[in-house]
């Protein structure tokens, strides 16, 4: 196959992407209502709009995943029907999805090369291996290439996925909300690869919901709501953040949290000296200690894999620590079953949503009782009592206000927002003395951010002792008390009036006292 | 290709309509799932009738036939029960165990060791033979499950502390089944050199509704015995473990997120062991059931694939208790009306063709197809 681009007139800017009048249907719900997107060649265009914008329908139809209803694709001057991501590819459309589509137990490069015709029989990897880390050196996308997938931090899995859209030639990039998953340091570095693309002559559609990254990477922005159009490639320094906060949300967002001064209590959950290894038996916890009183949010702010998972599943009993101790009002909580820790009142919010925090094939009902079930009057000698358990669940559901059918629905069919009000209705109705937050609004519109906040802060207020682990440094600034910085499974210092500049020292490995000792800082 | 692009598009026109599938984003009704299954058993009948007519037979006669051959008279539904009965109960032995993603193909072997733990009350002996049914068949059920209980517990307990794929070990271990059982009734409890034990006092046999033709003569020569109403209360025991107990929220809570469950405080090793064990007690009732119910020895052909055939039934049922009793009935109809039909593979083969469509009739529970007429808004 050979494109011929067409040159064009030097007035008319060049579009590599041209979608007219798209119109996608989804059983109950218009994702694309007569969309139109134009994408130039070289640009980086932003694609904003809240979870359910319709931002993702339209790239999975761009990128060949979904057939548009009505309406016309050009790319590259072609009219074009794609029936399968391979045809999209073919016509270097590369989409790197916001859930990775990798294989765990196979290595990088098996991945790369994974549904490519070459190599044809014979698995030189040690060849291929070469060549995917001299692609991977040209765009600043460093990592092993012999490593397994599952062994990847999200951010490397990230990476290895635009590699395989570099490998496979892709000129045109579609990237489904590539910094929900990264820490801010990384963030900083795939912006530099993103814009080392663009000088490469590749053209990038950035999908995102955060204003902040939308106004500092992209050239152009298009704004979604509730599948229409609202802004349509406008000049991203002819807009401001407030001007884009309407037209996505189409109300003004409050971007100050109405947080009440309040004297901590007591210390609640004290976690003392803690040692603890990781998945792959590395040293991830190396003496870590913190003490969250009651009534107080202290943050833990760290690029990810610092640490910061392992802390969390150590204070819930999913992990042992080597050495150490966590104790919940003088308790010990650690190295004990993950069912003391629940009945003492330790409540956790883990990352993961699907694979940890919910049991997606299951009710609502049945993932708001997970851990309350053993406990009359849910239970009742063997039995479950069923009147109980649906009541308590339909009280959740209209004070945590989940949006779902019935209580019976499987929680796998609710949006990202409302699984997340499921977890937390299980984890607050319980009024726990301790909670652990491990970045609860990942991935969530601004408008579910919002009621996580609320919650969280009204937990403060009931006298919980929070730990809210999170890579959003203005989440953690606006909701902490405290904040400490984890780096390598130390605490680098905990601070009090933070300000980002600071913290982001400490994230690399400075130490508070030699930021704040004479002649370092 | 930049030429080529009108023709092409002008050449997808020529057909006006195209097919478009989705992936639900909603739950089909019940209606729908009942409709849906309920197809796939006509289309599989159908497919059926034109492999049988292709062989040369007359498909609707066929049918007929194998209607008359399984539901026919009371005493062909009667054979009829009686074939169910250990289908019932591995079926439930295999739905326990799915229910928790606990792959158990080892029901066999486990209805083999139930079988064995069952003799040996008569046999070895435990209780002499005059003792009274109502403490024989009580001690022989606890010692057929508690049998086909620890059988099932080797995978159980390899998988929760060592880690090994239970599928593997549960599948080996049925050979090792019929090695032991083969060892006893070749060797020790041999009957004069035949591969079978003794007959069974008549204390230690299951009654039977024959046994009770004396009062009720309707009852004559109905062979359906008391394994039946095991199996009937134990789907509904089994029901309540999974549907309305702490036990059964735990099976199902593993079985569709382990990581959740371990998250929840759940012990996962003590519940993998535990529901290997039940499984493995249900499966070895199975084998009790049979040969206190039916054949009165010991003896290796007690069963023609059973806890092989329990996986396909707790498959089709869709792992829930009742419906594990109405498919037990039907493919005991299969079975017997294999007596009647030549060639004898045919039952077995409409057995196939019913599971291969019930499977593939999932695809329109999870997916929705629409046809769309090509510009058409």
């Amino acid at each position: 196959m050979t494109l011929s681009t067409i040159p064009t007139d030097l007035n008319e800017p060049n579009f590599v992407v041209d979608m007219q009048g798209i119109v996608k249907r989804f059983p109950g719900v218009l994702a694309n209502d007569h969309v139109d997107f134009e994408l130039r060649q070289g640009e980086i265009h932003a694609l904003l709009g809240e979870n359910g914008a319709g931002k993702s329908t339209l790239m999975n139809i761009l990128a060949g995943l979904y057939n548009q209803d009505t309406g016309v694709i050009h790319v590259k001057e072609q009219n074009v029907s794609f029936n399968s991501p391979k045809d999209a590819i073919d016509m270097g459309i590369g989409m790197v999805h916001q859930h990775f589509m990798l294989v765990p137990t196979q290595t990088v490069t098996e991945n790369i090369l994974l549904g490519l015709d070459e190599p044809r029989f014979r698995l030189r990897l040690n060849k291929y291996d070469k060549k995917v880390a001299q692609l991977g050196n040209k765009f600043g996308l460093l990592v092993d290439p012999s490593a397994k997938i599952w062994q990847l931090s999200v951010g490397e899995q990230q990476r290895v996925e635009i590699l395989k859209m570099l490998y496979r030639g892709a000129d045109i990039f579609i990237m489904d909300e590539p910094t929900a998953v990264l820490a801010p340091s990384e963030i900083d570095s795939l912006f530099d690869n993103l814009r080392t693309m663009i000088h490469e002559g590749k053209s990038i559609i950035f999908i995102s919901h955060k204003l902040q990254e939308v106004m500092s990477i992209s050239d152009r922005i298009t704004v979604l709501r509730k599948g229409k159009v609202t802004a349509e490639g406008i000049e991203t320094k002819n807009t401001t953040r407030q001007e884009l906060a309407k037209l996505m949300v189409g109300r003004d967002v409050v971007f100050t949290l109405d947080k009440k001064v309040k004297e901590a209590g007591d210390i609640v959950l004290s976690i003392e000296n803690v040692h603890a290894l990781n998945d792959k038996g590395l040293p991830a916890l190396q003496g870590v200690s913190l003490g969250v009183h009651s009534g107080e949010v202290l943050g833990l702010a760290g690029v990810a894999g610092n640490g910061q998972r392992e802390l969390a599943q150590v204070i819930s009993g999913l992990r042992n620590s080597a050495d150490g101790r966590v104790l919940l009002n003088g308790q010990q909580i650690s190295n004990r079953p993950v069912r003391s820790g629940i009945d003492r009142g330790v409540a956790y919010i883990p990352e993961d949503r699907t694979h940890v925090g919910s049991s997606p094939n299951l009710s609502v009902t049945d993932n708001v009782i997970m851990k309350i079930y053993r406990n009359p009057p849910i239970s009742k000698g063997l039995a479950i009592n069923s009147a109980e358990a649906s009541s308590f669940a339909e009280d959740l559901k209209v004070k945590y206000d989940i949006i779902v059918p019935t209580i019976e629905t499987p929680v796998r069919l609710l949006s990202g927002g409302n699984l997340q009000r499921v977890i937390l209705s299980r984890e607050l109705s319980g009024k726990p003395s301790a909670l652990i937050a491990v970045q609860p609004t990942r991935g969530l519109d601004v408008g579910a951010i919002e009621g996580v906040h609320k919650l969280l802060l009204e937990q403060r207020e009931a006298g919980t002792a929070i730990l809210l682990i999170s890579e959003e440094l203005e989440e953690l600034i606006a909701l902490s008390d405290r904040i400490a910085v984890i780096y390598e499974g130390q605490i680098m210092g905990i601070i009090e009036d933070a300000d980002i500049e600071t913290i982001g020292l400490m994230m690399t490995g400075t130490k508070l006292e030699e930021i704040s000792a004479p002649g370092v800082g | 290709m930049t030429d080529t692009t009108p023709s092409a598009s002008q050449k997808r026109r020529r057909f006006p309509f195209r097919v478009q599938i989705e992936q639900r984003i909603d739950l089909p009704s019940r209606l729908y799932q009942f409709l849906v299954s309920f197809l796939a058993l006509i289309v599989a009948l159908i497919l059926g009738g034109i492999l049988i007519s292709m062989a040369g037979g007359d498909p609707f006669r066929s049918y007929a036939h194998i209607a008359r051959a399984s539901f026919g008279s009371t005493g062909v539904l009667s054979d009829t029960i009686v074939k169910a009965t250990p289908l019932i109960l591995v079926g439930l032995a295999c739905t326990v165990a799915f229910s928790m993603r606990l792959w158990n193909i080892g029901a066999e072997g486990q209805l083999f060791m139930g079988a064995f733990g069952a003799s040996t009350v008569v046999l070895l002996p435990i209780l002499p033979a005059d003792t009274s049914p109502w403490i024989f068949i009580p001690v022989m059920i606890i010692a057929g499950a508690l049998a086909g209980a620890l059988w099932g517990s080797i995978p159980g307990l390899l998988k929760a502390y060592l880690n090994v794929n239970e599928i593997i070990t549960s599948l080996m271990l049925n050979y090792v089944a019929f090695a032991w059982v083969n060892f006893f009734i070749f060797a020790v409890w041999s009957e004069g050199g035949f591969q079978m034990s003794p007959m069974f006092p008549k204390t230690a046999w299951l009654p039977r509704l024959a046994d009770y033709a004396e009062s009720i003569p309707a009852f004559r020569g109905l062979t359906t015995h008391l394994g039946f109403i095991f199996g009937l209360i134990l789907a509904f025991v089994v029901w309540f473990i999974l549907y309305r107990s702490k036990w059964g929220y735990e099976i199902r809570l593993i079985g569709d997120n382990p990581r959740a469950a371990e998250y929840a405080g759940l012990n996962i090793k003590r519940n993998i062991i535990l529901v290997m064990m039940l499984s493995g007690g249900l499966a070895g009732l199975a084998g009790m059931s049979e040969i206190t119910g039916v054949v009165h020895r010991l003896q290796g052909s007690i069963s023609p694939g059973y806890g092989f055939t329990g996986i396909i039934i707790a498959w089709l049922a869709r792992l829930n208790p009742f419906a594990v009793v109405i498919v037990s009935i039907l493919f005991g109809a299969l079975l017997l009306a294999g007596r009647e039909i030549q060639p004898s593979g045919i039952p077995k083969m409409i057995q196939g063709i019913i599971l291969v469509c019930l499977i593939a009739s999932e695809f329109f529970l999870r997916y929705r197809v629409r046809v769309i007429r090509i510009g058409e808004d």
